[in-house]
């Protein structure tokens, strides 16, 4: 199990290497994207301008780096992977894979953050964990809401429709856990207890994929 | 009195009458019961349901009845602030617990689907979604209404400031995700592939609904009944501790009035469509 999980991954990041255009796309998004803050604010954003604007912005970033990971899959292709592997060992390494994307991408999202838009962060260190692990979270939504999508026939913008209620709560989450980084005092115990609960909602996030995906693939 | 007395009298006649002309007896020629329903009891429970004379629509009106006319003219405690509105509690309370139950129905019946594929699951998944979706807005109008006018003490405070709370956000969610599951339904030609991909999305939605309306309300602080610093620290707020026992005594019958008249509504909506697709349906 473990080793085709490991040929599926191996298979994408290849296929990332040999596409490089894809990857480098996103990254001009990215900074682009960071440019026109830095562009529409004449002053430096205040911190809790700044910690907004950086999550909206991972979202969008999450809809277009996850988004063609099952776009790009033909029918042929599918059906190719329908003989080799199983359902739960095709979602794990897209999983796998979407995560690693994500975390990459909001990394570099938060360093041009840091160069374009000033640092009002107090604990880099602390909000570097945060993000990537709102990173993870996110990339687990949008891997199964692609999944989903890539059955219907107006899959790109179905993504974020479906998607931006779902992710709603752990963005708010986010958000509220990202203001300890900020200095805000949290009562005694809530940081971790937030922390815990998007970690819950991961673990929930990939358990319902791995359920319910082998539903999505029988065609 | 009398007159209310007789006017029932006369509502049960003629409902029976009709119903009369509705249910369809068993003939000696006709087939006893079909393949699915032999090998799956609850849908033979489900053809009851849908065709026979209902004790529970019958409650539902008498409960009905009783909640709007005791709600409005039963005493109420009289509190600062919220003085004669709390009378809205019947309808707006009622209208939260009626949408989640019938979206609950709604989530059994696309885990049902996926296991048997009938598409008369998909049916019913679809109808008790749209039920518990309209419900929903209209709990979502009753709370800004009453919101109006009890949270909105400043003359310079605007509703949308004051909406922005963590409970109505968790409300407001669920009300987009089964936007999007509309829309996701809308997106599909083909029928099979429709009622699967949006039975995969409609259990997804509704399991990461919960910790929005049922986790993250506990946490926070909030303007509305419930909020942790109230000492309750529920969703929407405890009946056993924040209202009087004349109160309780119109609000249990109220939401179960509202939830048997959201499943009515539901079920007449599911034979409308199941006429209507009766080609698509051989089981």
């Amino acid at each position: 199990m473990f080793k085709r999980i490991y040929a599926l991954l191996h298979k994408d990041v290849l296929l990332e290497f040999r596409q490089k255009h894809t990857f480098y796309g996103i990254v001009l998004y990215i900074a682009s994207t960071v440019f026109v803050i830095y562009l529409s604010f004449p002053d430096k954003p205040d911190g809790a301008t700044w910690n907004s604007l950086f999550w909206i912005i991972q979202l969008f970033i999450c809809v277009n780096a996850v988004a063609k990971s099952f776009l790009q899959e033909s029918r042929g292709r599918m059906l190719y992977f329908y003989s080799i592997a199983s359902p739960a060992e095709f979602i794990i390494s897209k999983i796998i894979y979407n995560v690693l994307l994500m975390v990459l991408m909001s990394s570099i999202s938060l360093i041009l953050f840091f160069f374009f838009l000033t640092n009002p962060v107090n604990n880099a260190l602390q909000f570097t964990g945060i993000v990537i692990l709102g990173g993870v979270s996110i990339s687990l939504v949008f891997t199964l809401m692609s999944a989903i999508a890539a059955k219907a026939q107006q899959n790109a913008a179905l993504i974020a429709i479906m998607g931006f209620p779902i992710i709603l709560p752990q963005l708010l989450m986010l958000m509220k856990l990202s203001k300890v980084a900020f200095a805000e005092v949290f009562r005694a115990g809530a940081v971790t207890q937030l922390s815990m609960l998007i970690v819950g909602l991961d673990v929930l996030v990939i358990a319902m994929a791995v359920v319910l995906f082998p539903y999505l693939w029988k065609d | 009195m009398y007159w209310l007395l007789q006017w029932l009298w006369c509502f049960f006649r003629i409902y029976g009458k009709i119903n009369k002309n509705i249910i369809i007896k068993p003939t000696k020629n006709s087939k006893p019961a079909t393949v699915n329903s032999k090998l799956y009891p609850i849908f033979a429970a489900q053809k009851n349901l849908l065709l026979k004379k209902n004790w529970w629509k019958i409650l539902s009106f008498v409960l009905l009845i009783y909640t709007v006319v005791a709600g409005f003219l039963i005493k109420v405690p009289d509190l600062p602030i919220i003085h004669q509105s709390i009378r809205n509690l019947y309808f707006h309370v009622c209208m939260w617990f009626a949408m989640m139950i019938l979206f609950i129905i709604s989530f059994v019946y696309s885990i049902l689907y996926l296991n048997n594929n009938l598409y008369r699951n998909d049916i019913y998944a679809r109808q008790f979604a749209a039920v518990g979706a309209f419900l929903g807005i209209l709990g979502y109008s009753t709370g800004a209404i009453w919101a109006n006018y009890t949270w909105l003490t400043d003359q310079n405070q605007s509703l949308g400031s004051v909406l922005k709370e963590p409970k109505l956000l968790g409300a407001a969610i669920a009300l987009l995700i089964y936007g999007a599951y509309f829309v996701l339904r809308g997106s599909f030609t083909d029928i099979d592939k429709r009622a699967r991909v949006s039975a995969v999305y409609n259990i997804f939605a509704f399991v990461m609904l919960f910790p929005s309306i049922w986790i993250i309300p506990r946490m926070v602080g909030s303007l509305h009944p419930g909020a942790p610093g109230s000492d309750t620290g529920n969703p929407a707020l405890n009946a056993q501790k924040d209202l009087d026992a004349v109160m309780r005594m119109v609000f249990y019958p109220a939401v179960i009035g509202w939830t048997l008249l959201g499943v009515w509504i539901a079920t007449l909506k599911v034979r409308i469509q199941l006429l209507q697709d009766k080609t698509l349906i051989n089981e």
